[in-house]
């Protein structure tokens, strides 16, 4: 083995990283600066038609007659469809996953049939020459109803006393139970107990560009190209291909530029689907573009969780047992395909996920009601897991009276017992809770910042300080969706191809959703190759022309589609070696490639431009031995196997300070210690951390999908679904632990839902702790004004 | 299009006269008639600041203005800019601080940035923070941004 083909993390080696480690800008951010990137509405079509849905203006309601009459006579009315029509092209779907036991959800139609189950629903498509007159169409469409009883509060769900699907006989979606046995006798054995009951508020993800498809079908070839704003092409390739009945080489998913995605844009719509299947109708390219006010009412909502947990500890600090009951409703459906049963079961998986307590008992239940669906949103259970976690935690040191970091240090997995099998089951390769630990401590100046908050309590000034350790879930194996019978790809390939002039092109199966896929690509082919940066290109989101692959979720873009770019590299720098020894009629072992040229190993001397090997190689091969072929284009794979997961840890902490007189909380500042692994671009790690925890700071303070007693959401839109914008928003200060994970030869873990994960239960903490002296405390998030001001009885 | 109205507009220096529908916002016309796709729609109401574009000098919410508004007006976009070189510091800057993720925010964060760096005023970065407060980006946490348009404010 070359001293390239090592893991970069091998230890003991000096292995060139290249441009692996090195905050270099990204190469495709330069089109979108000038504005001049191709977001899927910016795309112009001949024949281009447009598609408005007429909504269900009710949470429940039978659909007695649709009056089609005057919106078809409208002006630019190209066609109208209801559901019965659309359902002869597209085939309905049920989203259960075999390894989530007894999960059970009704068919769900692209467009509503008899009846609507939430208001948003869409019920009716109206199509036209443009957007706008389809919208004044939509709004010519008379419908009859009869509304039906409405269950909006999920422990009304729970109870049964209303079904919502006529099939079923309880409103149970999911439950699972989980025991490690002995958690009563571990309660018993407590000096301490400690309980809390914590709300999670149902939040969305509001992408700042809509949902977005552009479907074109060609019915001389039965083809569908579909230009999709998604994290997942091949995937929705398979749907298409499977729902619309059309083979699936004949379905090409392209996705250009995405304006965010955050796990919004990985499930299947409905109204997207309808749209596939009206350009299959129509034989012409149809656009669907969702606007802010049907997102609120048809993008996932999230979260959504009622949470009760009980904690069992010593007087010394010591954590016996985890008790916990989650409750989370999730809307009418299951989401396709990756269901909804996710979110609650990351809840029981991770709960209590830092700590070395050895019992555990869980019940959560997934129930659906009559609002918008809920599926997996960044950091899907994660933010709830650790919140819950952490405030129960802060509950417990502060009942005992140890400080909170001690209290943390006193109960964390050690850095030496990897590998480590945790009570809920899963399984953890290589943490590092109290390397992150000390570096918050020492970084956030712990001790002068608790003096300094504690002196200013004295002048009636609240700040509080919030801990928040946790554990997440990146780079999945099969075993997330894949063994439960979903066609979603766990694995992920790249293609690697040298150009004749030396450059060299990399399609890769993962996308690019802003994070900057593609930019850590090129760094690592780059590097692989032994190139330079600006000599590489980027190709992604094209069924088309990449590998097969998953694409972009659950933190895997950099630990998979990573690895597979590094195999691919390091192997096309093989095949490159292979053809410079036939020109020089060296041996291979003594030449490599580095900064575009073939060299000396020993001598480091420039034999050959890679320009100049391109040349030979493509266009005067019949000057390279006879029975020598040139292979300049190779593809690897990679699948995560040896663990289920590859677990990332981190902790992150707030620094608030609390208006008892107006209930605001004023964010001062926040820190984040991360051990993501090899951290291959370090500028856009920290940034997507900051991302992360701001996302985790709206939870936290902002952020609620309002919903009435007759299911009717009460705040879609941005004037009153407040998120965080820049004024409130705390400099955020990210550090890293490097632990790579040894199952690959990058060592990368994923990062992109850390900052979310941790955010909201720092905030908490804080928050609690600024109220502590007053007497307060709040558990149920968004923590807005009214809530504290509710909390301090002043309202 | 009985209703049309001709309106004849300057858009990134070059005249044009379009008979425009009086209901059609100008970011609408600045996408679907001019091709000037540079300008996002994020909201539809005013919020998110994702269709900002400069009328007459000053920054306007394109969603919120009528095209029909427009007539007699200079309107620069982020095309318009970034071809005459004015945005080139901000850009600069953006990138090699990785102030955008999916960039859809970009173009209207760039023309907000790019008002308060033309008021040659000396802020501090709370003052940037107010300044880009009409402005949303789900990405990235703000920082970047605020450090981008400080180092161009700084002259650094």
């Amino acid at each position: 083995m070359g001293k390239a083909e090592l893991p970069l993390h091998a230890p003991g080696t000096k292995v060139d990283r290249g441009y692996i480690g090195q905050s270099v800008p990204r190469p495709n951010a330069a089109r979108l600066l000038q504005g001049r990137g191709t977001f899927t509405d910016d795309l112009r079509f001949p024949r281009l038609a447009h598609v408005a849905f007429f909504r269900s203006p009710y949470a429940h309601a039978k659909i007695k007659k649709i009056h089609f009459e005057k919106a078809s006579k409208s002006p630019g009315v190209i066609a109208v469809f209801d559901g019965p029509t659309v359902a002869e092209y597209c085939t309905p779907w049920v989203a259960v996953l075999a390894h989530l036991k007894g999960i059970k959800s009704p068919p769900q139609h692209a467009i509503a049939i008899d009846r609507a189950c939430w208001q948003g629903e869409a019920v009716a498509a109206v199509v036209a020459e443009s957007r706008t007159q389809a919208e004044d169409a939509v709004q010519l469409i008379e419908a009859e109803w009869e509304e039906l009883p409405v269950v909006v509060d999920m422990e009304e769900a729970l109870q049964g006393k209303k079904i919502i699907h006529p099939e079923y006989t309880d409103n149970i979606c999911f439950k699972r139970e989980h025991d490690t046995g002995g958690v009563d006798e571990a309660f018993a054995q407590s000096d301490v107990v400690v309980e809390e009951t914590f709300h999670f508020g149902r939040h969305t993800g509001v992408c700042l560009e809509g949902r977005a498809i552009l479907a074109d079908y060609n019915a001389a070839e039965h083809s569908l190209t579909v230009y999709h704003a998604t994290q997942a092409p091949h995937m929705m390739q398979d749907i298409f291909s499977r729902h619309l009945k059309i083979p699936e080489a004949n379905v090409r998913v392209i996705s250009k530029d995405v304006g965010g995605s955050f796990g919004i844009k990985v499930h299947v719509y409905p109204d997207e689907m309808a749209t596939a299947a009206i350009s299959v109708i129509l034989r012409r390219p149809v656009k669907f573009i969702a606007d802010r006010l049907e997102s609120f009412l048809s993008d996932i909502h999230a979260r959504e969780h009622r949470v009760k947990v009980r904690l069992a500890v010593k007087k010394t600090g010591e954590i016996l047992a985890f008790d916990l009951d989650d409750l989370t409703a999730i809307g009418p459906y299951s989401v396709y395909p990756r269901t909804s049963g996710i979110e609650g079961n990351q809840v029981v998986n991770l709960t209590g996920g830092p700590y070395k307590h050895q019992k555990y008992r869980a019940r959560m239940n997934v129930v659906f009601t009559n609002k918008n669906v809920t599926c997996q949103y960044r950091a899907v259970g994660h933010p709830i897991a650790v919140a819950l976690t952490e405030g129960i935690v802060d509950l417990a040191a502060q009942k005992i009276g140890m400080d909170p970091a001690e209290f943390r240090r006193k109960n964390l997995i050690p850095d030496d017992a990897y590998p480590y099998t945790f009570p809920s089951g899963i399984k953890f390769e290589k943490l590092s809770h109290h390397q992150t630990l000390d570096k918050l401590l020492q970084v956030m100046n712990y001790d002068a910042l608790q003096k300094e908050k504690n002196d200013l309590r004295k002048k009636h000034v609240y700040r509080g300080i919030g801990l928040a350790a946790m554990i997440e879930v990146t780079n999945p194996s099969p075993a997330f969706y894949g063994v439960g019978g979903a066609r979603i790809s766990a694995q992920d390939g790249a293609t690697l191809r040298l150009e004749p002039t030396g450059m060299v092109t990399v399609m890769c199966s993962v996308t690019e959703q802003g994070q900057g896929t593609e930019a850590i690509f090129a760094q690592i082919a780059a590097s692989a190759v032994g190139v330079s940066m600006d000599k590489v290109r980027v190709i992604t989101g094209d069924t088309g022309v990449t590998p097969y692959g998953g694409g972009t979720w659950a933190s895997r873009g950099a630990g998979i589609g990573g690895e597979a770019v590094l195999l691919s590299g390091r192997a096309l720098r093989g095949n490159i070696l292979d053809i410079a020894a036939a020109i020089l009629k060296m041996e291979k072992a003594e030449l490599d490639v580095r900064e575009n040229n073939v060299v000396s190993v020993l001598t480091g001397e420039a034999k050959m431009p890679l320009a100049e090997l391109g040349r030979v190689a493509y266009f005067r091969p019949d000057t390279l031995p006879m029975d020598f072929q040139s292979e300049l284009t190779v593809t690897r794979h990679y699948t995560p196997r040896q663990y289920g997961f590859t677990f990332t840890n981190g902790i992150q902490a707030s620094y608030v300070e609390v208006d008892p007189d107006t209930g605001f909380v004023r964010l001062l500042k926040h820190w984040c210690v991360e051990d993501s692994g090899t951290v291959i671009n370090p500028m856009l790690v920290d940034e997507q951390i900051r991302g992360g925890v701001v996302q985790g700071i709206g939870a936290a303070l902002f952020e609620e999908c309002l919903y009435g007693p007759d299911g009717q959401l009460l705040n879609g839109n941005m004037a009153d679904y407040l998120v965080p914008m820049s004024g409130e928003m705390p400099d955020i200060s990210c550090f890293h632990i490097d632990t790579p994970t040894r199952q690959s030869q990058l060592g990368a873990k994923g990062v992109g839902e850390a900052g979310t994960a941790g955010a909201p239960g720092a905030v908490m903490n804080a928050v609690n702790d600024a109220l502590l002296p007053l007497g307060a405390r709040v558990t149920a998030m968004p923590f807005t004004p009214e809530r504290i001001l509710k909390a301090l009885k002043k309202v | 299009m009985e209703h049309a109205v001709e309106t004849t507009l300057t858009v990134n220096g070059a005249k044009v006269t379009r008979r425009i529908e009086p209901r059609q916002h100008l970011v609408d016309f600045l996408r679907e008639e001019l091709g000037l796709t540079g300008s996002h729609i994020g909201c539809e109401h005013g919020v998110c600041g994702a269709c900002t574009v400069r009328v007459n000098g000053e920054i306007v919410r394109g969603c919120l203005m009528l095209a029909v508004q427009a007539d007699g007006c200079e309107v620069e976009t982020i095309e318009g800019l970034s071809d005459s070189r004015e945005l080139a510091k901000l850009q600069k800057s953006f990138h090699e601080k990785n102030a955008l993720q999916c960039g859809f925010c970009t173009p209207g964060m760039l023309m907000a940035a790019q008002d308060l760096v033309r008021s040659k005023k000396k802020v501090s970065r709370e003052e940037i923070r107010a300044h880009i407060s009409g402005n949303y980006c789900r990405c990235t946490g703000y920082q970047a941004i605020v450090d981008a348009i400080d180092e161009v404010i700084q002259g650094k």
